[in-house]
């Protein structure tokens, strides 16, 4: 239970960063690992709550109290199988996780909370350092075949949790490399790449079968998956981009965030991008529009590319400095928060509506903007507050709509029916779709959300998957 | 209607009843009808210990025992021509008989019948004269037709005690018989004595009618020289003439605590128990105990059958109840031997009493071992002895008696009428205890474990145990918790962990995951009938010694039995133990025969296996004790993939019971070798259902997994032994809880409940065990087993490597659920500060929404909707309903300042009401704020530590709460660790900062129900105006209590569910003792209105009320009032940390850390937020229903309908009809709360003395006032004292300004709260509690003048003296009873000689005791200061010593203090004498004036107590004072 007086005797500390001038010089990580007498006086703060509310804030239901306290007693191992039974990949959520959980921390009412992210990295970290992070073949087969189509977060926690339990698992993915979002979406300098390489290795040895550059409703019928497989789950993402349709959207320069984030991944994964269609900021005035985590993704990248500037601008008001906590904890409060991509250098505007682009010889020059202001959830434009902004490069960062419906969910494909936002529609308990052998998980049922949620609906939808095909499960919630 | 059949939750055999008990007695045997006037007098003045029903004419019952009148019946039935044999050869059969002539035909023709077929003769008939008119028309209806049937000694029986047997064996035979009548009417029948010595009047009346009804009893010519009688206070009102008391043998004032045990062992004998006295005559006796009678009842038979057979009366008594020996280093070590010696015959009856006993020619009476009931005697100058509950209950010159004194624990006094003496305690043990030689007998027969060899090396290879101990674990549903709550601070710390909140998880049938068997289970706990006792500072009467294998046979008077038998020390067995009992053949050359029975079967077979196998089992084991076999172990040792492990307990309940059923029990001994066995509990059911030593290998092997990652902080040897004592401890701890001492007792006695297991299920497997709401079966049982041993040997992934989180103590994902979720806090939280009603819809969503998970009983009910919906603007507004709330009883200590007064503003502001909790309450608060805001608590908790509970406490109150139990630990005390008695709470307390506090278990002045009535009366004197509560918990039985409780006039009563909260309570209670609400309220409002009682009292609920569709439900079930505790807290900003035992509490509600306690944000507003939305929902959902007036909900179970869990695996077979029965009653009967309780108050004595005191009442002028006391006048200066401190509060007025002199006997609670000014002397006796919660008065008593005896040798006032007082002095001529001065936080008291545990759980203030104390002086004494004058030098042998250090008081040249409580480690000499010569000034003492006399002699023969922490407090708090 950690140490019961630990929290009023310890502060948080937290992993610091490489300080901004010398981490935007290059694509890797730069948070830097507490040492174990550190992490171990972390784990020290945590009280191991009667309602340990971080445990309900993680989407996985991490056993956060637990491997607090076995870092605090400094077993390790003890800690690795805690963490593990919950999460496929904390190594993915130890450095891009949002951290729900720490909002979640009791020490958070009053205090700031335990350093739970900080502590699952490590534990993981230690487990494939250690080497004991082994694969986990099925005892024995059960003779069922099931696709996954889609390698994201989702389709590989659930292509590991079902091979484990001795089902024959392919995954399908579109691109030429395993990963999809994490692969491609997340920049290095987030999480390096060779951290996904290791666990596919795993899946691999654990007989997970990966068919890479198979666009499935393209170059596959979803059918023929149908037919040929037990079960299919559908653990795509939700790929189709809220796009801006206003006047010079089509000028040059002007382009969706995850063309942007891709390219540059594929940089540094070695791959080559074609000068035609690149997209670099170096040197340019760089406007990205949306105030999420992947317009930040793209102002680290941005800024590593060497941009002469970056402006951001949020269509939303700027959020209060701190929560009314009294009435949002233990849920995720909307505040004032700076990542560590904006700290490397922007400037923020909120409450900026854009009208439209003006270009130059069909290069986007130019945003015009408006101020606006929100009543009872309603956007109303300030009269005369039009001003305009320079702008090189433009990426459009304001989220995703739904999956892309063409192809694999088209109505000529399977016609699996969708939800009022344009989801695959499934229940979380049965993780159905209305094709009885249809599964669906992650982003494409549920809509863009964060990688954990991925991880665990795809869990969950490989124990629905196992319930449906043997008529029993052991694989833990 | 007599006592009403079994229905809806009400069970007759639940009945308590206690009462009022004595004798009178002529020593010489010289007979005369004075001693008949005599018995009835007695009775008369003993009215008040007994209870008058819903009708005031009904009283609970009556009776008197003498001798034969052989003068008398021979005059009477020469008139109908029959001549009488000479005296001993005639026996009388005094029989109720019923109404009904041709019933009656019948009966009569079944005795003459009987009385022929035994070899003796019909001599003829009488009918009983009786008043009829006398009784009222209630009780008239049912009265039986009174006859005797005379019979004459047969040719072939030889002597008179042959005849007795004779007598003995037709009445038996006559009441097996007599069951084959079922006749209208039949039921009446009932013969009171059928003895040719001994004639019982007896019936359903009032004390003061039995004298008119039997015209007998007033006729002149009815002679005896012995008269035994009792006044009965019974819980229930329905008049029953057969449970009036004597029965023919005793009269009992107590309760038999282990009676399902006592009774299923006497039953266990039939195969070994052979009598030479009874001969063939023994077969026709069966059943030796009938079922369904009480408990005095099967005593009596009990008692009989042994004295038939041979035993001495005193012999069967010591056998029954004997004293404690086991601990008692001061005992003889031939009466050891003897007590050991029949400890092996036969399991005590264990519990208070306080028994009187007769056969005619011996009376006698006798005490438990702990002493929990008053009886005190007198003996006169012309040879007579009176015994009552109370002094004072005839009138005799104080110039008549020679001796006062009173029976001590265990101690018994006879009266040998044939030898014309008395025969005390010591000289009836002595020899006995040297009328055979025990001690050798014993050496010959009795096998000490320890002192065994070591069993053959290799002979103990464990099968099985090759299997990976993850997956052994699994098997048996370890989980994580197991581990990391029990066993590692079990290792480390030696006791079982404690943890705080409530349990807020599903029943055992109700939750998704397989449960173990054991948490079917809960644990029962004493309240109010019988005290609870404190296992840690009483250890002296506990005992864990347990026999194993073959009992004597118990009729077997006078020789040495045959039979060897094996002593443990306790029941736990190490794996060496076991095996070298499984060896045990080889090491007593074959004197013991084990046998290893295997309790797996085949896991190939499925859940299917189980019934076959237990089937199997049984049979095996009957096979094995016909064998010769006396020592089954039932083994789990061989589960594995392939063998599937029963439920241990299912297995050993199985075996025992089959084997009781084939009078094969005691003939072999019962161990259980159990890998599933792990905690408190489960030890203790084991235990409760026959398993007289368990081997818990599993744990072991544990352990020494855990010590690898412990790293060496404990050693192995020291891990296992430190586990053993800690289940020792705690099952120490739950026997205890129901008042129980011994483990030979506690096995099998059952004292349990079973909450969600199917009724046949029970009946078949775990006999005689309450189950009130069905539930799981065999099937079910064996389908969880089944999945545990899926779980365990299967693929499951997150198993593989780990054991399941468990998550019963703390929420886990796959974990058990929880109600209190991260999402229902928040919620709640939310809705309460933002006064959110959506927010709150969410929350009262997530807690009321039962599709998807059943957590709580009332989970299962749903509402029938009104045909006609009710507009919501009609309902009842919620400023009303919220006034039917309270919040829980919160101590200040266990909570900060911060949230304790943020509740009482809260609760003030609306009209409802906070709680003290126990611990006082700080004077400032009793005056409202500049703002009209108030912190005064409506409700003051009057718990059993008394802390705070001052005169000025008590009347600050609108109601009045004794708290009998707490859900959370039913049956415990408490304790507040000394670091969080600090400042202001230690202040409040009354007592030294920095030195912790124990609260008792019991009330030491609650033992009874009658107890409980009494200090009602107490409170209601002091503070007329409140409103007087009694505080219980829910479990099968509690019905029954409250029904007592109403006759005991209290205006409220709460029922708590076992789900309540709780600041610290051991784990082993928190989730296993107590029952969910709905059952105890339901039991409850159905008894009530059986009784016609429920009118008169209100009905609180408590225990995780949350919402207000559990308030409608507690509504309809019958509350008229709701205790909320947790969701207040959780809406000042309670997170449910469960740390509340640990100080740390983050958001500063459970905490007294000063940094912590700012953090604290609770405002009042989100208390009145959160229970003006609970107060909204209740309107919509009365609406629904259809009522406007909450009032016309209560009691309306109609209203409710059972949502069958039908889904459930589990829960499918739950059936809450009983829950929803509602008796049938006509209209005018109340269901709800409808009047008041009469009081009596207008009979106190207090109105004079109020009235005389106006002057100094209204301007404080001094006033003189005589008066004459009886000890019907009870609680006298206590209403007196109310009006002092209600207008000059704690201070008073100055010393002596009402100075009351009192002459006569004082009645209980003389002198009770004596407030500052008032100064009460009485010149004769008193009873018990006299100075209870003295607070400030000065209290004397002292011998008459015309009294000759020497005062410092004669007892002169009872047990429980100055208990709880906080200030003031009291000084007494003469010796106190036990427990003197328990509790005492402040009280200066000067006494010359005291009982056992003088100065208990004393915390300050200063005790002289100038004579002799009793055993266990001093213990849990934390503060204060005594000197014992030890005029033997043994005194430190008596001491309690581990709170205590023992000085010597030097003569010293220090000045005496202005204050004797200033500086308590010096000024000795000075402050003794002073007090002394105080003493001597105010009685007038002899003693006091011959030590005071030869002051240099005497001085050094004083020892003083100071308790180690109390010295370590004063010390560091004089160091500051110093260094200014």
């Amino acid at each position: 239970m950690g140490k019961p007086t630990g929290f009023m005797e310890i502060r948080r500390h937290d992993r610091p960063y490489a300080k901004t001038a010398e981490r935007v010089t290059s694509y890797r990580e730069f948070l830097k690992p507490l040492s174990d007498a550190e992490l171990r006086d972390q784990g020290a703060r945590c009280m191991d709550c009667g309602v340990p509310f971080c445990h309900n804030g993680c989407p996985v239901n991490n056993l956060i109290p637990d491997w607090n306290h076995l870092v605090y007693r400094e077993d390790w191992r003890a800690a690795l199988e805690a963490l593990q039974s919950t999460n496929n990949f904390p190594e993915f959520t130890g450095r891009i996780c949002p951290a729900p959980c720490e909002a979640a921390c009791t020490l958070n009412i009053n205090d700031d909370a335990v350093a739970i992210k900080t502590i699952e990295c490590a534990v993981i970290d230690r487990g494939w350092q250690e080497g004991w992070i082994a694969p986990q073949p099925a005892a024995r087969p059960s003779g069922k075949r099931v696709a996954i189509v889609g390698s994201g977060p989702a389709g590989l926690a659930a292509a590991q949790q079902l091979a484990r339990t001795g089902h024959a698992v392919t995954v399908y993915e579109k691109h030429d490399r395993i990963g999809g979002l994490l692969r491609y979406g997340i920049p290095d300098f987030k999480m390096e790449k060779a951290t996904i390489d290791r666990r596919v290795a795993q899946l691999v040895a654990e007989g997970v079968i990966f068919k890479t550059r198979v666009h499935v409703g393209h170059d596959l019928a979803l059918k023929a998956l149908v037919d040929g497989h037990d079960a299919v789950l559908l653990a795509g993402g939700a790929e189709a981009p809220r796009d801006l349709p206003v006047p010079g959207r089509d000028l040059a320069g002007v382009h969706f965030a995850m063309d942007y984030l891709t390219q540059q991944n594929r940089r540094v994964a070695g791959d080559a991008v074609p000068e035609a269609g690149a997209i670099l900021a170096q040197g340019k005035r760089v406007v990205v529009l949306g105030g999420g985590d992947t317009g930040s993704d793209c102002i680290g990248t941005a800024n590593r590319q060497g941009a002469a500037g970056i402006a951001q601008l949020e269509i939303l008001p700027r959020p209060p400095d701190q929560e009314d906590k009294p009435l949002v904890w233990p849920y995720w409060p909307n505040k004032f928060r700076t990542s560590s991509s904006q700290e490397e250098g922007c400037e923020r505007d909120f409450a900026v509506v854009t009208k439209g682009f003006e270009g130059v010889g069909g290069k986007v020059a130019r945003l015009r903007a408006a101020r606006v202001d929100w009543r009872e959830g309603r956007m109303i434009e300030r009269s005369g507050s039009e001003f305009a902004l320079d702008a090189d490069l433009v990426l459009l960062a304001m989220g995703f709509v739904h999956p892309v419906h063409e192809g694999m969910l088209s109505e000529e494909s399977l016609g699996i029916g969708r939800d009022a936002r344009g989801n695959v529609a499934a229940d979380t308990t049965s993780y159905r779709t209305s094709n009885p052998k249809v599964f669906a998980a992650g982003d494409m049922r549920r809509g863009q959300s964060l990688v954990v949620w991925a991880i665990r609906e795809g869990r969950q939808a490989a124990r629905a998957i196992d319930l449906a095909l043997t008529g029993r499960t052991d694989l833990p919630l | 209607m007599t006592m009403p059949p079994r229905q809806g939750l009400y069970d007759p055999s639940r009945e308590h009843d206690s009462c009022g008990v004595g004798f009178v007695v002529q020593i010489k045997n010289r007979k005369s009808h004075d001693i008949v006037e005599k018995g009835l007098q007695i009775l008369r003045n003993l009215a008040h210990r007994g209870a008058v029903g819903a009708d005031p004419t009904t009283g609970d019952g009556t009776g008197i025992l003498i001798q034969l009148p052989d003068a008398f019946l021979r005059t009477e039935m020469h008139k109908q021509g029959v001549v009488l044999p000479p005296p001993g050869a005639y026996g009388v059969g005094q029989c109720f008989l019923p109404r009904q002539d041709e019933t009656r035909a019948l009966f009569v023709a079944l005795i003459e019948r009987l009385i022929a077929a035994e070899g003796q003769v019909v001599l003829g008939w009488r009918d009983v004269p009786v008043q009829s008119d006398v009784l009222g028309p209630y009780v008239r209806s049912l009265e039986p037709v009174m006859r005797q049937v005379f019979v004459g000694r047969g040719p072939a029986t030889p002597d008179q005690n042959a005849f007795e047997r004779k007598l003995f064996v037709i009445r038996k035979r006559i009441q097996v018989e007599s069951h084959a009548i079922m006749r209208e009417g039949s039921k009446t029948f009932y013969i009171p004595s059928f003895s040719s010595r001994t004639l019982v009047y007896k019936g359903m009346m009032l004390a003061t009618q039995i004298g008119d009804y039997y015209r007998d009893l007033r006729d002149p010519r009815l002679v005896t020289a012995l008269a035994m009688v009792h006044q009965r206070f019974s819980t229930n009102t329905f008049p029953s003439w057969r449970l009036a008391h004597p029965y023919r043998m005793i009269c009992h004032n107590g309760e038999i605590n282990t009676l399902r045990g006592n009774v299923n062992w006497m039953a266990a004998r039939r195969h070994s128990m052979k009598s030479r006295a009874l001969g063939a005559d023994l077969d026709k006796l069966w059943p030796l105990i009938p079922d369904g009678q009480s408990d005095t009842a099967c005593f009596d038979n009990a008692l009989e059958l042994l004295v038939q057979s041979g035993y001495s009366l005193a012999h069967a008594m010591m056998l029954l109840i004997p004293e404690a020996w086991a601990g008692n280093p001061l005992m003889d070590e031939q009466r050891r031997a003897f007590y050991e010696y029949h400890a092996a015959v036969m399991e005590p009856w264990d519990g208070p009493a306080s028994m009187a006993f007769t056969d005619g020619r011996q009376i006698g009476a006798t005490l438990d071992r702990n002493g929990l009931r008053p009886s005190r005697y007198v003996v006169t100058d012309d040879d007579m002895v009176v015994l009552a509950s109370e002094a004072g209950v005839l009138d005799i010159p104080e110039r008549k008696i020679v001796k006062k004194w009173r029976l001590q624990p265990g101690k018994m006094l006879l009266i040998d009428l044939e030898e014309g003496r008395i025969i005390d305690d010591g000289e009836i043990k002595a020899r006995l205890a040297a009328a055979k030689p025990w001690g050798e007998w014993l050496k010959q027969s009795q096998i000490h474990l320890d002192a065994l060899g070591e069993a053959p090396a290799g002979a103990a290879s464990p099968r099985g145990s090759n299997w990976p101990l993850l997956d052994r674990q699994q098997a048996f549903g370890w989980t994580q918790e197991d581990r990391q709550f029990f066993l590692e601070p079990m290792i480390q710390e030696g006791d079982d962990p404690v943890g705080s909140m409530g349990t807020d998880t599903p029943l055992a049938v109700l939750s998704t995951r397989p449960r173990l068997l054991y948490t079917y289970f809960k644990q029962c706990f004493a309240q109010v009938t019988n005290p609870p006792i404190d296992s840690i500072r009483e250890e002296l009467v506990m005992s864990l010694v347990s026999m194993i294998g073959p009992r004597p046979n118990l009729l077997d008077v006078d020789s040495a039995d045959q039979h060897l038998r094996l002593e443990v020390k306790q029941p736990i067995l190490t794996d060496a133990e076991l095996a070298k009992i499984r060896n045990i053949d080889k090491l007593t050359g074959a004197a013991f025969r084990t046998r290893t029975l295997d309790i797996c079967w085949p896991a190939a077979e499925g859940a299917e296996g189980l019934e076959p196998a237990l089937t199997a089992l049984r049979a095996a084991a009957e096979q094995a004790v016909l064998a010769g076999d006396n020592i089954l172990i039932l083994s789990d040792r061989a589960a594995g993939p392939e063998r599937i492990a029963m439920p241990a307990l299912l297995a050993t309940a199985a075996v025992h019971h089959h084997l009781i059923r084939k009078g094969l029990r005691t003939e072999t001994g019962l161990v259980v070798e159990t890998g599933e066995a792990r905690e408190v509990h489960h030890m203790c059911v084991l235990a409760g259902y026959g398993a007289e030593a368990i081997n818990p290998y599993l744990a072991f092997e544990v352990i020494e997994d855990l010590l690898a990652g412990l790293r060496g902080k404990v050693d192995r040897d020291k891990a296992f032994k430190n586990y053993v004592k800690a289940l020792d401890k705690g099952i120490l701890k739950v026997m205890s809880k129901m008042g129980i001492s011994t483990y030979q007792s506690y096995c099998g006695a059952q004292i349990f409940d079973a909450v969600g297991l199917a009724g046949e299920f029970v009946a078949k497997y775990f006999a005689g065990t309450a189950s009130a709401i069905e539930g799981a079966g065999l099937a079910e049982i064996a389908a969880e087993t089944v999945e545990r041993h899926r779980l365990a040997w299967g693929e499951a992934p997150h198993l593989k490597a780990m054991l399941d989180p468990g998550g019963e103590y703390a929420l886990r994902l796959r974990g058990e659920a929880h109600v209190w979720s991260p999402d229902t806090i928040a919620k709640l939280q939310h809705a309460a500060r933002g006064n959110s009603v959506a927010a709150y819809k969410e929350f009262s969503r997530l807690v009321n929404d039962q599709s998807e998970r059943l957590m709580t009983l009332r989970g299962l009910f749903a509402f029938k909707p009104a045909e006609n919906p009710i507009p919501l603007d009609e309902v009842e507004p919620a400023r009303e309903i919220v006034k039917r709330f309270a919040t829980g009883a919160m101590s200040f200590g266990s909570i900060s300042r911060e949230a304790h007064t943020t509740l009482a503003i809260a609760m003030n502001r609306i009209g409802a009401k906070s709680n003290t909790g126990e611990g006082g309450e700080e004077p400032d608060r009793f005056v409202p704020l500049a703002n009209g805001d108030s912190m005064r608590s409506a409700i003051k908790q009057v718990a059993s530590g008394r802390f705070g509970v001052t005169a000025e406490y008590l009347v600050n109150a609108d109601e009045l709460q004794i708290k009998m139990a707490q859900g959370a630990k039913p049956g415990e005390g408490g304790q507040l660790p000394g670091h969080k008695v600090v400042g202001q709470i230690a202040k409040t307390r009354h007592s030294t900062p920095g030195v912790g506090l124990i609260s008792p278990p019991p009330h030491h002045d609650i033992y009874s129900i009658e107890d409980l009535a009494q200090l009602i009366h107490d409170l209601k004197n002091v503070n007329p105006q409140a409103r007087i509560s009694v505080k219980l918990v829910s479990e099968v039985g509690v019905g029954t209590v409250a029904a007592g409780v109403s006759k005991c006039r209290a205006d409220h009563v709460t029922i708590s569910g076992y789900e309540g909260g709780t600041g610290a309570s051991p784990l082993t209670s928190l989730t296993h003792a107590g029952s969910p609400w709905e059952i105890g309220l339901a039991e409850t409002q159905q008894t009530l209105v059986l009784n016609r009682l429920r009118g008169r009292i209100a009905v609180q609920v408590d225990g995780g009320f949350r919402t207000g569709r559990d308030v409608v439900v507690g509504a309809l079930l019958g509350a008229d009032e709701f205790g909320f505790a947790t969701a207040p807290l959780i809406a000042l900003g309670c997170i449910m940390m469960r740390k509340c035992h640990l100080n740390t509490c983050p958001v500063g509600v459970a905490t007294q850390d000063p940094e912590l306690r700012r953090r604290f944000a609770g405002q009042p507003e989100h208390v009145i937020n959160y229970f003006f939305l609970v107060a909204e929902e209740i309107r919509e959902l009365m609406a629904m229903l259809g009522f406007r007036r909450f009032a016309d909900m209560v009691g309306r179970s109609d209203r409710l309908d059972m949502q069958r869990a039908l889904g459930h695996w589990k829960a499918k077979g739950v059936d809450l009809g009983k829950l929803l029965h509602r008796p049938n009653m006509p209209t005018d009967v109340a269901i709800r709360n409808a009047e008041s309780q009469d009081h009596g108050l207008e009979r106190a004595l207090d109105h004079h003395l109020i009235v005389q005191a106006a002057p100094a009442l209204e301007r404080r002028e001094p006033v003189r006032i005589d008066i004459a006391v009886r000890n019907v006048n009870r609680t006298v200066g206590a209403m007196l004292s109310g009006e002092v401190a209600k207008r000059y509060g704690h201070a008073g007025l100055p010393d002596n300004t009402i100075q009351i002199r009192a002459a006569g006997t004082g009645g209980q609670s003389f002198g009770a709260f004596l407030a500052r000014g008032v100064a009460l002397d009485l010149a004769g006796v008193a009873n018990d509690y006299v100075g209870k919660g003295l607070s400030g008065g000065r209290l004397t008593v002292r011998q008459p003048a015309d009294c000759s005896i020497v005062a410092h040798d004669n007892i002169l006032i009872g047990n429980t003296v100055l208990y709880g007082a906080i200030d003031g002095e009291a000084y007494f001529a003469g010796v106190a009873g036990e427990r003197f001065a328990v509790r005492n936080s402040g009280a200066i008291a000067v006494v010359e000689g005291t009982g056992d545990h003088g100065c208990e759980y004393m915390t300050g203030g200063i005790v002289v005791v100038l004579g002799r104390t009793g055993r266990n002086f001093a213990a849990g004494m934390s503060g204060g200061i005594a000197y014992v004058l030890d005029h033997d030098g043994d005194f430190a042998s008596r001491v309690n010593r581990t709170m205590v250090d023992l000085e010597p008081v030097k003569a010293e040249s220090e000045p005496a203090p202005s204050d004797p409580r200033q500086d308590p480690l010096a000024h000795d000499a000075a402050r003794l004498k002073l007090l002394i010569e105080r003493h001597r000034l105010y009685t007038g003492s002899a003693l006091a004036r011959d030590v005071l006399a030869r002051w240099t002699e005497f001085l050094p023969r004083f020892v003083k107590i100071v308790p180690t922490d109390y010295r370590r407090a004063i010390k560091a708090m004089q160091v500051p004072a110093a260094a200014e």
